[in-house]
C-alpha cells in the first residue's frame, strides 16, 4: 500500500514507517565512506520549494538528494516569483513542467501542501505547513529513538513539552509516536494546549510533576515568532522558563531530552540540559540526513519490499 | 408598525408576463395550507386558478408537471451580490440567474460592497441597476455604520424612504454595545429591523474554523463557539431592553441559539436565521482542507447542527437564509488558511436541504418551504408567495427525482466556490416565475 504522496503521517502506514526506518539504516554507513554518494536517484529531479525559513530541514533534504545523486532545484521565498506575487498554484505549475519526480514544500499555511498535491503530477513530501504536520522530523525522531533505545520503541513513555497549540512537529509526533506503541503526554500550560487535543489518545497535564515516568521528555520550542503582541499565551518568558522550561533539576540521570530545534535556551530547554550527553539533539539533526535519504528513495521507488532490497 | 413606514422595495427588470398551465403537480403551500396535487394556472403574471382539470386557455404554456413539487417561491433574507465593487465575482445580472435557478423569487443583498451601501445616493444608484439588469427582484440592505467601522450610524431614515429592508453591517459584527443600543433606537421608527452578524473578534481572532477536536488536529486556528454566543446574548438583551427588531444572522451553534429561543420566550421581537452549510455540514467537513469549506460562522459540531435543525424545524429559528458569498477563482486556489471566508448557495439551497433533510425525515418539507419563503418575507416585510388564486405568481417548479451534479454546467452564479462543489444532489429547480415573469426555465 502506497501513497503517491507524504503529506501527513496518516499517509502512511506502520509498515510504511518501519520499512523507511529500515532503509535509513542501510544509508547509514555511506555517511562514514570516503565518497558519501550512491548513483540511486541519478537522473531524478527533486524540487526542495522552502516558502519559510528553515536551516535544519532544508539543508537535509538538499545534502540527501545530493547523496543519492538526483538533481535538485532549490527555490526559496525571497528571490522567486513569489515576492512579485505569484500564487502557489502558478508556481507550481511552473515547477511542474519541468517534470521533477518530487516537489519538497515548507510553507507557512496549513493546506499548502494539499492545494500543491492537487496541482501537480510530481509526488509531494510535507517539509512543515503551518502548525499542521511534519511528518519527516517524526520519521528522524523516530529513527532517533530506534538507535538510542533499539527496534521496539512498544509502550516507551514519552512527554511533549511546551507549546502544542503552535506546534506542527507536536501533531505529527503524536500520530508518528502513537503508532509505533509508544504512550504520549501532552504537558503545558492551558494556553498553549489546543482544546480538544485530547481526542487524539494523548494524556494532558499543565505541571511538570510527572516528567519523571517518562522515558523520553520531547521538548517543544517556545514559538515567539507566532505569539503576537497582546496574545497573552503566557506572561512573561521568565515565568515559562521558572514553571515549564527544562533544567537538569527536572531530569532523572539518563533522562533522554529531545528538540527539534532551533533552540531558545533559557527558555524551554537550559543551556546544560541543550549541551548534555543525555540530550539527542545532534543525533536527531544527523538522523535527519539518513531519514530523509530514506524518504526521498522511499517515495520514488514505492513502499513495497519488492521494490527495495528487502525482498528475500 | 406606524402607517407611515415606507415600504420595502424591490427591483428587477421587466419582462413578459407569465402565461402557464402545471399540470398535475403536487402543490404545498404552508401559508395557504395547500398540500394537494392540482393544476396550477398562471395568467397575465398571476396566480389565475388551483385545482383539477383546469383547462388551459388559447396559447398558454402547458407544462407536465406530474411527480413535481409547486411551491411558493424562495426568499433569501442574506446574500452577497458583490456590485457594486466585484463584478469579477458577482453582478446583479449573475446573482440573480442564480437565485432564479435555485427557486428565489426574492433576494437582498447585504452592505459590504465597495463603495459601502452607506448613503441614499449608493443605494439608489443600486436599486436603479437592479431595475436594468435583475432577472429576480432584488432588495438591498444599508449599513448600520458608516463605512461600517463601527463609529457613526447612517441616514437611517433617509435610506428607510428609499425601501431598504432592514440594516446591517454584516461582514462585520458591531463591536460597540453602545452603538448597537443607538442604532436599534435610532431605527425604531423606521420599521426596519437591524441584522447583526454576532461575532466576538477578540474570541475568535485570527481562527479559520470551529475550535475544537478537529481543528486541534488540524492545527488550524479556531473559533470557539463563545464567540457567537456571548454576543448574541449581549444583542438580544439590548433589543430586549429597547424592544426593537433585531435580526441575528447565521446562527450556527446551540449556545447562541439557546440565547435567542429564550429572548423569543420573553417576548422580545428577534427574528433568526441558518444557513443550509450550517443546517448540512459539521467542522469534519474541514478535513479535506478545501478552501470552499471555509465561512464564517464556521461550520461547527454534529450537536450544533442538530439543534439547527430541530430549531428550524420547531420556528425557533424563523428562516434558511443562504449567505450566499461569491469569491473569485484565484482567491480560493489558495492554501485553506489564507483563503477568505464563504460559500454560494443560492441554486443549492433547496436541493441539499431536501436531501439531506427532508428526504431522511429530519424536517417536514412543509416546514421547509415556509422557512424558505413566507416566513423570510415576512420578516422583509414584502409581498408573501403564495398559490392562492388571485395572488402574484411568485413560485418555483421542483423536480424532486432528478439527479444532477454541482459544476459550472450547472451553475450560473459568477463564482464557483460552493461546499458542495462536485456534488450530486437531488431535487433540482426547473422553473421559476419572479413577480409574475418567468426568471428561470429548464423544463426539458
Amino acid at each position: 500500500m502506497t501513497k503517491r504522496d507524504l503529506l501527513s503521517m496518516e499517509d502512511l502506514t506502520r509498515s510504511d514507517v518501519e520499512l523507511i526506518l529500515d532503509t535509513a539504516e542501510s544509508f547509514l554507513p555511506i555517511m562514514h565512506r570516503d565518497i558519501k554518494k550512491v548513483p540511486t536517484l541519478r537522473g531524478r529531479t527533486i524540487v526542495n520549494f522552502f516558502y519559510e525559513a528553515s536551516t535544519r530541514t532544508s539543508t537535509s533534504f538538499d545534502l540527501a538528494a545530493k547523496r543519492l545523486s538526483a538533481d535538485t532545484i532549490a527555490l526559496k521565498k525571497s528571490g522567486s516569483s513569489v515576492e512579485k506575487g505569484e500564487s502557489l498554484k502558478d508556481t507550481v505549475l511552473t515547477l511542474t513542467a519541468y517534470s521533477p519526480d518530487i516537489i519538497v514544500i515548507r510553507h507557512p499555511s496549513v493546506g499548502a501542501c494539499r492545494l500543491v498535491a492537487r496541482q501537480t503530477t510530481a509526488s509531494v513530501i510535507n517539509a512543515g505547513d503551518g502548525k499542521y504536520q511534519h511528518p519527516t522530523q517524526c520519521l528522524l525522531d523516530l529513527f532517533t529513538l530506534r538507535q538510542t533505545f533499539g527496534r521496539s520503541l512498544e509502550g516507551m513513555r514519552i512527554a511533549l513539552v511546551g507549546d502544542i497549540m503552535h506546534s506542527r512537529v507536536a501533531r505529527s509526533n503524536i500520530q508518528g509516536f502513537q503508532m509505533m506503541g509508544m504512550q504520549v503526554t501532552v504537558i503545558g500550560p492551558p494556553t498553549l494546549i489546543p482544546r480538544g487535543i485530547e481526542s487524539l489518545g494523548v494524556r494532558v497535564e499543565h505541571d511538570l510533576s510527572t516528567l519523571a515516568s517518562h522515558d523520553v521528555i520531547y521538548v517543544l520550542r517556545l514559538q515567539r515568532e507566532r505569539m503576537a503582541e497582546g496574545a497573552n499565551f503566557v506572561s512573561t518568558l521568565r515565568e515559562y522558563a521558572a514553571v515549564w522550561g527544562i533544567g537538569k533539576n527536572r531530569l532523572r540521570r539518563g533522562q533522554k531530552v529531545m528538540h527539534p530545534g532551533p533552540i531558545n535556551r533559557g527558555v524551554e530547554l537550559t543551556a546544560q540540559v541543550a549541551d548534555d550527553p543525555d540530550t539527542l539533539i545532534l543525533q536527531q539533526v544527523e538522523s535527519g540526513l539518513a531519514t530523509r535519504m530514506a524518504i526521498l528513495y522511499r517515495t520514488i521507488v514505492g513502499y513495497s519490499d519488492a521494490a527495495g532490497e528487502e525482498t528475500s | 408598525m406606524s402607517a407611515t413606514v415606507p415600504p420595502t422595495g424591490l427591483w428587477c427588470a421587466r419582462g413578459n408576463k407569465a402565461d402557464l398551465l402545471l399540470r398535475g403537480p403536487r402543490v404545498v403551500d404552508p401559508a395557504a395550507g395547500i398540500d394537494a396535487v392540482a393544476d396550477v394556472l398562471v395568467q397575465k403574471g398571476k396566480v389565475a386558478a388551483v385545482g383539477a382539470g383546469l383547462v388551459a386557455p388559447e396559447g398558454v404554456r402547458v407544462i407536465d408537471a406530474a411527480g413535481m413539487l409547486a411551491l411558493p417561491g424562495f426568499v433569501d433574507l442574506h446574500t452577497h451580490l458583490r456590485t457594486p465593487g466585484r463584478e469579477d465575482e458577482e453582478d446583479l445580472s449573475t446573482g440573480t440567474a442564480a437565485a432564479a435557478a435555485g427557486g428565489y423569487v426574492a433576494v437582498f443583498g447585504m452592505a459590504n460592497t465597495d463603495p459601502v451601501t452607506d448613503t441614499a445616493a449608493v443605494f439608489e444608484a443600486l436599486a436603479r441597476r437592479a431595475a436594468a439588469e435583475a432577472t429576480v427582484p432584488v432588495g438591498f440592505y444599508a449599513a448600520v455604520s458608516k463605512g461600517l467601522a463601527g463609529r457613526e450610524l447612517t441616514e437611517m431614515h433617509e435610506l428607510a424612504a428609499a425601501g431598504v429592508v432592514g440594516f446591517s453591517d454584516d461582514g462585520m459584527p458591531i463591536t460597540s454595545a453602545y452603538l448597537l443600543r443607538r442604532a436599534l433606537q435610532y431605527a425604531r421608527p423606521t420599521g426596519r429591523f437591524v441584522a447583526v452578524h454576532a461575532e466576538d473578534r477578540t474570541l475568535s481572532g485570527t481562527g479559520v474554523m470551529h475550535e475544537g477536536e478537529v481543528s486541534a488536529q488540524l492545527g488550524l486556528g479556531g473559533v470557539p463557539s463563545i464567540a457567537e454566543s456571548t454576543e448574541v446574548g449581549r444583542d438580544v438583551e439590548i433589543a430586549g431592553y429597547e424592544e426593537a427588531r433585531l435580526h441575528v444572522c447565521h446562527v450556527s451553534t446551540a449556545a447562541a441559539l439557546a440565547h435567542v429561543v429564550r429572548a423569543k420566550e420573553a417576548g422580545v421581537p428577534v427574528t433568526a436565521e441558518v444557513t443550509p452549510h450550517h443546517l448540512t455540514c459539521t467542522h469534519e467537513l474541514l478535513r479535506e482542507l478545501d478552501p470552499n469549506t471555509k465561512m464564517n460562522p464556521p461550520l461547527r459540531e454534529e450537536s450544533d447542527r442538530r439543534a439547527l435543525v430541530d430549531a428550524l424545524a420547531g420556528g425557533q429559528i424563523d428562516c434558511v437564509a443562504t449567505d450566499h458569498a461569491p469569491h473569485a477563482l484565484q482567491e480560493k486556489e489558495v492554501p485553506l488558511e489564507e483563503a477568505p471566508f464563504g460559500t454560494i448557495g443560492l441554486e443549492t439551497a433547496f436541493a441539499v436541504l431536501h436531501e439531506r433533510l427532508v428526504v431522511p425525515g429530519a424536517l417536514p418539507l412543509a416546514a421547509l418551504v415556509e422557512r424558505m419563503s413566507q416566513a423570510p418575507a415576512r420578516i422583509a416585510r414584502i409581498t408573501v408567495p403564495s398559490l392562492a388564486a388571485g395572488e402574484q405568481a411568485n413560485l418555483c417548479l421542483v423536480d424532486p427525482r432528478a439527479r444532477w451534479t454541482v459544476d459550472r454546467h450547472t451553475l450560473h452564479s459568477r463564482s464557483q466556490n460552493s461546499f458542495l462543489w462536485g456534488a450530486t444532489l437531488g431535487a433540482r429547480v426547473l422553473l421559476t416565475v419572479a413577480a409574475g415573469r418567468v426568471a428561470h426555465d429548464a423544463v426539458a
